[in-house]
């Protein structure tokens, strides 16, 4: 069995109450911080266990820690990013559903390195039951001390609160979501300046993805040293995986960075296997977002070695082969379904969730959806393949905030490694109505110009 | 295009009122505004959606302009600009839970149902709608009702017709 | 570092020093000519605007002489700020080109092209940036996006069709009027300008959302189909105004004055805002101080019908058939 640092207790009834979750070993992460470190102490550790931003990005959590500003007389704010809205990834709604001291005491001991003492936790709207766990919980935190005024006679202060959002997944990009939080539209702000400067209400801010919190606890329970000897290189500790999809076992589920990915798909520990035993397609491996990649390039990498579950090795051959870790979000394929289909899915998603603020996002997104639609249902035409390709690298790299990015490679990718299925509905534009393609022998990726 | 000529009068109770109060005690003296999201849930769930009225008053409420919550009601799909059904069946219809037979399952509503999206049914009891990705992936397909928000799992067609069922005896 | 320190910037190889805090975008314009990057959202005087519409994009050869490291992604000039030893690329950079080419084209797939029939047509960015940097043809091909005209207010139409929502206005009803009932409402493509329940913009400054919208989205209604602004003489004027500063140009049609706007510059930017009062209810010549000729730009449409001096061609100097021929046009250049 695989090293648990998030989910070793998730099923031990009533681990979501603050009785259980401190019997079972909780809150000595935000004892030992608040009793025996100093918060640059914590902040060093932090950095010392090569933790990386666990919503996506894969930033160092402990260097963008050490970038907060901090000009005397003015307060400064941690605000978790619990906006967990790119498809596939449902990992922080378990984890706040099941050990919700998890991301509170992470929250009491990230906000006491940064020196915060009010910190909100920012939810997607939609999980109002998780809103309301963990109110709870703070209540308990506060009512056995561990929140409130001079916590554990260490003279610290911190007020912890809860925050919905309303429906949009453009908050959960960092400025986005302080201006949602400021009560505002959801609009990413043009950076610089950078919350670590300027974030909410204009003062010095820490966004951090609510893994990234809850993983602070393990770091200090275990020490910052002897979490980065688990996972290879500068993919350490462990991540929670969020697998959906054509598997026989979708959930979440703790892995040690490094596993195989043959491994998490195919071993009964993990997914289990595709379902019926059919075989496997293609994966998306870390959130919508991300490339997409045929079977045979998400079991190997292009060079012929294991793939494996790393920051590194998922993004090794760059775009050409490889794909990215994003936010663990893992969604399987089988033989059955449609890419040109699920391309054009995703196009509405981002269509859908574009905020409107700069042009080559709110107007290409649509027409990339447009197109993908037409092509779908069989009234597409040859040049709308490489019409695509080049509306979306008009799209990436010019936009306000990463959501262009997010909206162009899974299109790009699509066609990059799934062209003859995209000219094949062109070609095939009725029975594409009536069967799907199915699983045919892709070119050699290496072969197709990038 | 968004443009609203009627208007809807909506009183809030003082215990709404209340509730408003002790939103805004979660942020600093003068970023009150802050509390415009919650405090627009806290309303939908006493009314249902969010009429003008009830907007200029939360405006007032804030002491902000109109505007200010039209922008930001308008921005969030979560809010309804116009009466819905009393339960409004959520449907997540992005690529995972597509993988897993979303599409069909909206079809089996509207079917169910006999209305298109976001109509209401002529007992006013619901309206269903397709929806982006709500972190459910693994347990799709999903759909969730509001205010709540309870979340409704692996939905089959069977399960589908049993919870109508379910909240039509309620 | 002193507050008179200068920055060293180059621009497509252009040398300048600007004070610490200007952007690249404002360099550029210190320059001038060619190397300016193109800006729809951008307007120096309203604060926060910019970063927008992504047109102004360009490329951070060297990020500064600290750290020489080029920028990653192409950057939006008139939101980066200019770092001592930095270089620029702007049209000497094939991928800025490529990129201000993607922008003005996703600009042009939802307008509605109806310059024949908008009141902006002469004076409109977009349409001079679709000629300077857009593609000969369309490769959209789906039905464009449209919404209803509407009034907000008497004085004012808003046609959300042409709009490109740089948001110029909305800053301009913030930072000017004392309330504002109109913004960015609804969210992606599907945003536009409204006041949501039909509600007239009464404010004495409102008339300036006219003069700082790129293009043809808000008008002014007592211009409306009066006149195409290249058969109209702008002249400068002022007044006497208590409420702003009475700078204005007044647009002519013979004796009779059809419009008048704040004064704009090269970048089409007013000098001064202006009240509605001037805007809208002074549209005699004897309400205004006349002080000459408003200069436009040689390159503007607007300048077509109002040459100040008419150059005969040499070859009509040599021979005395044309001299005779064109008698009346050299009568009508010495009248000039």
């Amino acid at each position: 069995m695989a090293r648990k640092l998030l989910l070793e207790h998730v099923h031990i009834p009533g681990i979501n109450t603050f009785e259980v979750y401190r019997q079972k070993g909780g809150y000595r992460a935000a004892e030992k911080a608040l009793r025996t470190l100093s918060p640059e102490d914590v902040v060093e550790e932090v950095k010392k266990s090569g933790l990386r931003g666990r919503g996506g990005a894969g930033f160092p959590t402990g260097m963008k820690w050490s970038f907060l500003a901090k000009p005397e007389g003015v307060p400064r704010y941690l605000v978790c990013n619990a906006d967990e809205s790119e498809p596939g990834t449902f990992k922080d709604r378990y984890l706040m559903t099941h050990i919700p001291h998890a991301l509170i005491e992470g929250m009491i001991v990230a906000s006491y390195a940064l020196g915060a003492n009010t910190s909100y936790i920012y939810v997607r709207g939609e999980m109002m039951p998780q809103i309301r766990i963990l109110e709870r919980a703070i209540e308990e935190a506060k009512a056995a001390g561990f929140l409130g005024t001079n916590i554990l006679g260490s003279g610290y202060n911190l007020e912890l609160y809860v925050q919905p959002g309303g429906g949009a997944y453009i908050c959960g990009e960092e400025t986005a979501l302080l201006e949602s939080l400021e009560g505002k539209r959801g609009n990413p702000r043009i950076k610089p300046p950078f919350p670590a400067v300027a974030g909410l209400y204009n003062c010095p801010t820490v966004v951090n993805n609510v893994e990234s919190i809850a993983a602070t606890v393990p770091v200090l329970n275990i020490g910052g040293e002897e979490y980065a000897k688990i996972g290879i290189e500068r993919s350490t500790g462990t991540k929670l995986i969020s697998a959906s999809g054509n598997i026989n076992k979708p959930g979440v589920y703790e892995i040690e960075l490094g596993l195989p990915v043959e491994e998490f798909i195919y071993s009964d520990e993990y997914c289990g296997g595709i379902t019926k035993g059919k075989r496997l397609k293609a994966v998306v491996a870390g959130g919508s977002s991300v490339p997409i990649l045929p079977a045979n390039l998400i079991l190997k990498t292009a060079k012929g070695d294991n793939r494996l579950m790393t920051y590194e090795s998922l993004a090794d051959g760059g775009f050409a082969s490889g794909t990215m870790l994003g936010s663990g979000g893992f969604i399987v394929f089988d033989e059955d379904q449609c890419i040109v289909r699920n391309t054009w899915n995703f196009a509405r998603f981002y269509h859908h969730e574009s905020c409107g603020q700069c042009s080559p996002c709110r107007e290409g997104t649509g027409w990339m959806e447009k197109v993908l639609h037409r092509l779908e249902h069989g009234h597409g035409k040859m040049s709308d393949i490489d019409l695509l390709v080049d509306v979306s690298k008009k799209i990436e790299g010019n936009t306000i905030c990463p959501l262009g990015d997010a909206a162009a490679w899974p299109v790009a990718s699509a066609i990059r490694h799934f062209r003859d299925e995209f000219e094949w509905h062109v070609t095939h534009g009725e029975e594409a109505q009536i069967r799907n393609f199915g699983l045919a022998h892709y070119a050699d990726p290496l072969t197709v110009e990038s | 295009m968004l443009s609203v000529k009627n208007n809807h009068p909506t009183e809030f109770q003082d215990e709404l009122i209340a509730q408003f109060d002790e939103i805004v005690k979660r942020y600093p003296e003068g970023r009150q505004k802050s509390a415009l999201l919650p405090i627009l849930h806290a309303v939908q769930a006493a009314f249902g959606w969010l009429s003008v009225d009830a907007m200029d008053k939360v405006a007032a409420y804030l002491e902000i302009e109109p505007i200010e919550v039209y922008e930001v009601a308008t921005f969030y799909t979560m809010f309804f600009l116009q009466p819905q059904g009393k339960y409004v069946l959520e449907v997540c219809r992005t690529g995972p839970c597509c993988l897993v037979g979303a599409e069909r399952i909206m079809k089996h509503i509207e079917h169910r149902l006999g209305v298109k999206e976001n109509e209401v049914t002529p007992d006013g009891l619901f309206s269903w709608r397709g929806i982006e990705c709500i972190a459910a992936c693994g347990m799709g397909p999903v759909l969730q009702i509001g205010p709540t928000y309870t979340y409704y799992e692996n939905l089959t067609e069977e399960s589908v017709d049993q919870l109508i069922e379910e909240l039509k005896s309620k | 570092m002193a507050d008179n320190e200068k920055l060293k910037v180059s621009i497509d190889g252009i040398q300048v020093e600007v004070a610490p805090g200007t952007t690249i975008l404002n360099a550029a314009r210190q320059i001038g000519g060619d190397i300016v990057p193109p800006a729809m959202c951008y307007y120096s005087k309203l604060q926060g605007s910019g970063g927008k519409c992504r047109t102004c994009l360009v490329k951070v050869s060297k990020g500064s002489e600290k750290d020489p490291r080029p920028m990653p992604k192409l950057v939006a000039s008139c939101r980066t700020t200019v770092m001592d030893g930095m270089e620029v690329q702007n049209i000497t950079s094939n991928e800025v080109l490529e990129a201000r080419k993607g922008v003005v084209e996703m600009l042009l797939i939802n307008h509605p092209l109806d310059c024949p029939i908008c009141d902006q047509a002469g004076e409109c960015h977009l349409q001079d940036l679709g000629f300077e940097h857009g593609a000969a043809a369309t490769r959209y091909e789906f039905e464009r996006r449209t919404f209803e005209r509407i009034d907000i207010g008497d004085k004012i139409q808003l046609h959300m069709t042409r709009c490109i929502l740089c948001y110029r206005c909305v800053f301009v009803a913030d930072q000017l009027t004392d309330k504002r009932v109109h913004g960015v409402l609804g969210r992606g493509d599907a945003a536009e300008i409204s006041t949501y329940i039909e509600k007239a913009i009464d404010n004495n400054f409102s008339g300036n959302v006219i003069d700082v919208c790129p293009v043809g989205a808000l008008t002014d209604k007592t211009f409306r189909f009066k006149n195409r602004v290249w058969f109209t003489k702008p002249v400068d004027a002022h007044r006497d105004c208590p409420d702003c500063a009475g700078k204005v140009t007044l647009w002519y049609k013979g004796e009779e004055v059809l419009r008048v706007t704040a004064r704009k510059d090269q970048y089409g930017e007013v000098e001064a805002f202006i009240c509605n009062t001037c805007r809208f209810d002074k549209k005699q010549t004897s309400d205004w101080v006349i002080e000459g000729p408003r200069k436009v730009a040689h390159t503007s449409v607007i300048s077509a019908n109002h040459y100040e001096t008419l150059k005969p061609l040499p070859v009509v100097k040599e021979n005395p058939k044309l001299q005779e021929a064109n008698k009346y046009q050299f009568e009508r250049s010495v009248r000039l």
